[in-house]
């Protein structure tokens, strides 16, 4: 390599460090000034104290997590079966997954309002728990590309069709296959779709906003409007977050293969 | 991969004999998919079609084009324009950027860790976008920000004086590089690492120069895989409403913080305008990732 180009390649690195570090450390730097006199972490202890805090975020923790479970039913017997028995509809399939980075959130959340009011043949946002039910299901439509490409390409690193005739030869049943058999394969596949899905789905402001719910996204953007220090400390907590998910997905895919490298090292 | 003729005969045999069997077996494998379909057409598809056939119909039901004529309103159609350009503007310079930093670590000659820790940090940002990226950004170049005031303090220059501000064009397309750089980075990167090294040493050996090797080599190669990535940059800022939001509040007259307000009711609400921006919306998003798709395609039979 020439050295020209691999001192163009330092500066590259070193002007996008500079660009992607500078807002975390003036965040960081930000979130300590609410004391006059020196730093402090008095604007953690505001936000975590906060009650407004506590619940928000418990609930979009919880609407989270129930996005994950419906997501993993959804689309994980949906893959396996495409893979096993229906290829042709693959293109289908995959070809929706990916509408919602096509289709704005904002364009989804407004076709519920539309089609699914309180007058409609679906008063989806009639009460409070149905709305959370539109809530979850809209969060389920955003993790579908995550979700789906995360178990697709965990179904294709794994002998699928072989794996499901060594058990139905067993005797098993297409129920205890998927539970059995499959879903332990694709455990790494399945918990890094989960995991990006929680990072996506935790502070998500537009769907959550537009339906009204109690989540951590409008309560963040409502701190934003009316507090000085406490966003900074806010933000500092969503980037830990996210950065969790993601490191969570690095352990649980090393694992894997791992895992992997060992089972296979007897048979060799 | 080519079908063998095999897989087509047996796919093809159950319709033509009269077995009930076979046939009850197929009727059977489409209601495996029967829950993803309902879901995605609830949930989906209904949704959206709902806003395209709406946007062509009036209060009576029948077909009228008057919507769409409220998207040639002066504000309607400055609001898209920003639109397009903060669009436009973050997806050419976060592919630009993003292209950068992903051809150092993969063709620079940089140390090995530098690649991983790259892309695991742009998993992370290319997530981190909403209303914390805003308030980050708040934080970095607000008029109290870190530094704002370094600039000041170290540097005698006062951003603010000279007529910056972070709730202006330059300050979200600034604010929307922080997510669409990281994006781009692991679009391209599968496709940077597609280029093999001995490409570069056939052209040296047959005494190409580096600009040879960019025109006639690399960027033919490259060309498809990184127009579609901004193509799919640009359909990501597009959409993008809680960063805007958060940073501007409704002051910046961008398309998706118009049709937040609509929705919301918080200007003089008119259901009509919402259904046609919405189609404004959907129809150019679906343009630019048509092209996404189309070249990718591309791509992907030139490599097999």
């Amino acid at each position: 390599m020439k050295p020209a180009s691999r001192a163009g390649a330092w500066l590259a690195i070193a002007l996008g460090s500079l660009y992607f570090l500078l807002p975390l450390i003036a965040t960081f730097e930000f979130s300590l000034r609410m004391r006059r006199e020196s730093y402090s972490l008095e604007a953690y202890r505001v936000v975590l104290t906060d009650p407004g805090f506590q619940s928000a975020f418990g609930y979009s923790i919880l609407m989270a997590l129930l996005t994950v479970i419906t997501s993993i039913v959804l689309v994980v017997p949906t893959a396996c079966w495409i893979e096993l028995r229906l290829p042709r509809m693959r293109p289908v399939i995959e070809f929706i997954t990916l509408l919602p980075l096509v289709i704005p959130a904002i364009i989804i959340v407004f076709g519920y309002l539309r089609l699914y009011n309180s007058s409609s043949w679906l008063p989806l946002t009639g009460n409070e728990r149905a709305t959370d039910l539109l809530l979850i299901c809209s969060y389920v439509t955003l993790s579908l590309p995550y979700m789906y490409r995360s178990v697709h390409s965990g179904l294709r690193a794994i002998d699928v069709r072989t794996l499901t005739e060594a058990s139905e030869s067993l005797g098993a049943g297409w129920f205890t296959t998927l539970a059995h058999v499959i879903a332990p394969a694709l455990k790494s596949a399945i918990l890094s779709g989960s995991f990006l899905t929680f990072a996506v789905v935790i502070g998500e402001f537009t769907m959550a906003s537009l339906l009204n719910r109690p989540a951590f996204g409008p309560y963040l953007q409502l701190i934003g409007a009316n507090r000085a220090y406490e966003p900074s400390a806010l933000a500092v907590i969503a980037f830990l977050v996210t950065w969790a998910s993601m490191g969570l997905i690095q352990v649980v895919s090393r694992n894997a293969a791992g895992a992997g490298a060992k089972r296979r090292l007897p048979g060799a | 991969m080519p079908p063998s003729p095999q897989s087509g005969a047996e796919t093809t045999l159950p319709s033509v004999t009269a077995v009930p069997g076979p046939r009850l077996a197929i009727r059977l494998d489409w209601l495996g998919i029967v829950p993803f379909m309902l879901f995605a057409l609830l949930f989906l598809l209904l949704p959206t079609a709902f806003l395209m056939v709406g946007a062509f119909q009036d209060a009576q039901g029948h077909f009228t084009l008057a919507k769409l004529g409220l998207l040639l309103q002066g504000n309607v159609l400055d609001a898209y324009l920003i639109s397009l350009e903060v669009s436009a503007a973050s997806a050419i310079v976060g592919a630009i950027a993003g292209f950068a930093l992903a051809w150092a670590v993969v063709h620079g000659g940089l140390p090995a860790w530098i690649r991983p820790s790259l892309l695991t940090f742009s998993g992370v940002a290319a997530n981190f976008a909403g209303v914390p990226l805003a308030f980050a950004f708040l934080c970095t170049l607000g008029r109290t920000g870190l530094v704002t005031l370094l600039l000041q303090h170290y540097a005698g220059i006062d951003p603010y004086s000279t007529g910056f501000t972070l709730l202006s064009f330059h300050g979200l397309v600034l604010t929307y590089l922080y997510f669409q750089i990281p994006l781009m980075v692991l679009i391209v990167t599968p496709a940077l690492e597609g280029l093999r090294k001995e490409w570069r040493e056939a052209s040296d050996s047959l005494g190409g120069t580096a600009l040879h090797y960019w025109i006639h080599v690399a960027l033919p190669v490259l060309a498809p895989s990184v127009l579609g990535a901004s193509l799919l940059l640009f359909a990501n800022a597009f959409g993008a409403v809680a960063t805007a939001y958060a940073l501007t509040g409704s002051s910046l007259n961008i398309v998706t913080i118009l049709l937040y307000a609509q929705i919301r009711g918080d200007v003089l609400h008119d259901p009509n305008l919402g259904y046609a921006l919405a189609l404004g919306m959907i129809v150019i998003t679906s343009l630019s990732s048509a092209g996404y798709l189309w070249l990718s395609a591309r791509t992907q039979r030139r490599r097999s």
